[in-house]
């Protein structure tokens, strides 16, 4: 789960993570209030999205009065910015965050994130700062240092003066650095954050390290412990449909093409994307109706696919294990009194009570559903059925 | 011959008494696996499934000299009851939990090792010897008896190649799905090891799928040391970019992770790569005739 800049810098600071402050706001009129609060006599507002590269999209302003404050609030506050990371659609922003300017001596990039392969959270710190890090990586990666933490000891003396030394800081910043990797690693740990990413981290003219900038997210799986993070969601930033899924134990994904696909299990269901192209077809969504699908989550999956008027034909691919393919079946032709079902649908269950569930598809009488004898067949006929062969 | 499991492995569940502990519990039981006993906390001295239950995996491993365990236990104790095993001397234990934190992981993992012991999963479908051991929640009947080795991060997919390789006239010897989680305990090198050693396997089926890039290991790994032949698919050939594809671990993240640079590594590793899902039996059929050919 990701979570906005202003609500990482709130977590930032309880972690004693020197950061810059600031004022998020939802109306422009309390522009107002907000820089008179913050006090100074320079300011960035900025754009409150998910997706990264703001400032490139217009949603990152620098401020020399109210005056123009209040004219880059109005103007950053709904409007749809598009970013490298939003696609053409761009993302609609509803909130705006307001921060007294900093005196930036130098830029730099600092963050954590799990090494899957040394499985270990790796510290990462760069003389880049203020730059996409995958550029840095790119270009010029002898400039990115990592050091690979063991989760059973912690962060070591030694590993942050090695990073203090890449980064060229004096006694007296090493000594704030390391309070500060310190805390990093922390709120990392305790908060079964993901990836944490401070780009840029500053030093200001008088040697104190800022957090600029603050990017997070965290690990789904444990949110169940942080009752406090995981009320930071903000559902405007998801898709509806996805979001809507979860409630009933389904994935969903939404895509671009027009063969809707609905599998259990999660391998198989990537799959079956991959193969509908293979027949030369073009997958609508991803959904894994999970382990435990029954009638209603049929049901379910047949409205979520069906949102998407681009599809033309919908592919049921099951392998029964534990879900029984007749229990499938009756869920089909259920999902079909409850949700009109106005596009064909190709049918292929293979595994437990396989057969007792074509031959209960085979009695009732549904107009559009075609039954498949394999996986390839099942492919074959949807993508042929939704480009109208 | 097998790998890890066969019909001398004596078996306990932790999570025995729970809902999935005992309808699987029940399924493997059924199956012939040998399983000598249960563990639920605060349940000790019961008898469930005509089976007695014990407070710990040490007291289970006292009673009954276990040396595999199965585990259904919720995702927030889970990484605890993985560590749990370790201590009392379970040599491989099978975590079928679905959700647990990428840091429990990563620190069970850690322990395991400290103990020799072997993890498999977890969020898996769990080992199965044919005839001889079923250790987690696949169906047993799709797996026949026979010589290929699977290796599976996905369930479905497991059983979906299992299904194919019977399809073409071949059988199991043990089929593996090690999950598709960020961290996970045996990866497929670290089978591949044991398939390589193994008399009774004769080719591996490895299923991969996008994230992370523990299939380029096994290509290296491959093309450096293993004996035998290889038939890979990898799922998520048109999956999008940051988006995580039911797996916790299956997500493109950086442009790296792609279904296509595994495949690629593959291939130069020796490997016959099926383009699609459907084609895995067919291409296993091909590599093994043209193999026999050979000699």
């Amino acid at each position: 789960m990701k979570i906005h800049e202003y609500q990482a810098k709130e977590l930032f600071q309880k972690y004693n993570i020197p950061t810059q402050g600031g004022i998020v706001i939802e109306d422009a009129t309390k522009a107002d209030e907000a820089v008179d609060k913050l006090g100074g006599n320079l300011w960035v507002v900025k754009a409150q999205v998910h997706a990264g590269g703001r400032g490139k999209g217009g949603g990152v302003k620098l401020a020399k009065n109210k005056e123009e404050v209040i004219k880059y609030v109005k103007q950053i506050l709904g409007m749809t910015l598009i970013t490298a990371q939003t696609g053409e659609e761009g993302i609609l922003v509803r909130k705006v965050y307001i921060a007294k300017a900093e005196d930036i001596k130098k830029e730099y990039y600092f963050g954590i994130v799990l090494d899957r392969n040394l499985e270990m959270p790796v510290m990462i710190a760069s003389t880049e700062g203020g730059v996409e890090i995958e550029k840095i990586a790119k270009e010029s990666p002898e400039k990115i240092h990592k050091v690979a933490i063991d989760p059973q000891i912690g962060i070591c003396d030694f590993q942050i003066r090695e990073l203090a030394k890449t980064l060229n800081f004096n006694k007296i910043v090493s000594r704030r650095f390391s309070l500060f990797a310190r805390n990093l690693y922390q709120f990392y740990m305790n908060s079964d954050a993901e990836m944490v990413e401070i780009n840029p981290m500053i030093l200001t003219d008088d040697d104190q390290l800022i957090a600029l900038d603050a990017k997070v997210s965290f690990d789904d799986n444990a949110l169940g412990r942080h009752k406090d993070i995981a009320e930071m969601q903000d559902f405007f930033e998801e898709e509806e449909s996805e979001i809507e899924a979860h409630k009933y134990g389904l994935n969903y994904i939404k895509l671009d093409g027009n063969v809707g696909c609905m599998v259990n299990g999660a391998g198989l269901a990537m799959s079956t994307m991959d193969i509908i192209k293979d027949e030369g077809g073009e997958p609508a969504n991803f959904l894994d109706v999970g382990g435990n699908a029954n009638a209603e989550t049929v049901a379910k999956g047949f409205e979520l696919i069906l949102k998407d008027s681009n599809v033309k034909a919908i592919f049921v691919n099951i392998f029964g294990g534990i879900v029984r393919c007749d229990r499938i079946a009756n869920g089909i032709i259920k999902a079909t009194e409850i949700t009109e079902v106005k596009v064909p649908v190709i049918v292929r269950l293979e595994g437990t009570n396989s057969k007792e569930a074509l031959e209960i598809l085979r009695k009732v009488n549904i107009a559009n559903l075609i039954s498949a004898n394999d996986l390839k067949d099942g492919a074959k006929k949807s993508v042929q059925t939704a480009i109208g062969v | 011959m097998s790998i890890l499991v066969n019909k001398n492995s004596k078996v306990i569940v932790q999570g025995f008494t729970g809902k999935e502990g005992t309808f699987h519990a029940q399924n493997c039981l059924d199956y012939g696996t040998n399983v000598v006993g249960g563990v639920s906390p605060g349940k000790g001295g019961k008898i469930h499934l005509g089976k007695p239950v014990f407070d710990s995996v040490k007291e289970a491993v006292q009673a009954t000299s276990a040396d595999v365990s199965l585990i259904f236990v919720p995702p927030i104790f889970a990484s605890d009851a993985i560590i749990e095993a370790a201590f009392a001397g379970i040599i491989v234990i099978v975590c079928i939990t679905e959700g647990i934190p990428v840091k429990d992981a990563m620190i069970a993992k850690k322990i395991v090792e400290k103990h020799n012991a072997v993890l498999i999963g977890p969020n898996c479908p769990g080992i199965i010897t044919p005839d001889e051991a079923k250790i987690g929640i696949m169906p047993g009947f799709i797996f026949k008896k026979g010589s290929i080795g699977l290796i599976s991060k996905s369930g479905t997919l497991t059983y979906e190649a299992a299904h194919q390789v019977a399809q073409v006239g071949f059988g199991i010897s043990t089929a593996i799905g090690i999950g598709g989680d960020p961290i996970i305990g045996s990866t497929f090198i670290d089978l591949l090891k044991l398939f390589n050693e193994d008399d009774e396997t004769e080719a591996v089926v490895i299923i991969g799928e996008i994230g992370g890039d523990l299939e380029i290991q096994a290509a290296d790994y491959i093309k450096k040391y293993f004996k035998k032949p290889v038939v890979a698919f990898i799922a998520g050939q048109t999956a999008p970019k940051d988006k995580r594809m039911g797996h916790a671990g299956a997500i493109i993240s950086s442009g790296s992770g792609t279904a296509q640079e595994k495949m690629d590594a593959l291939s130069e590793a020796g490997v016959s790569v099926a383009k699609n899902p459907a084609i895995i039996g067919e291409t296993l059929k091909k590599m093994i005739e043209e193999n026999c050919k050979n000699i």
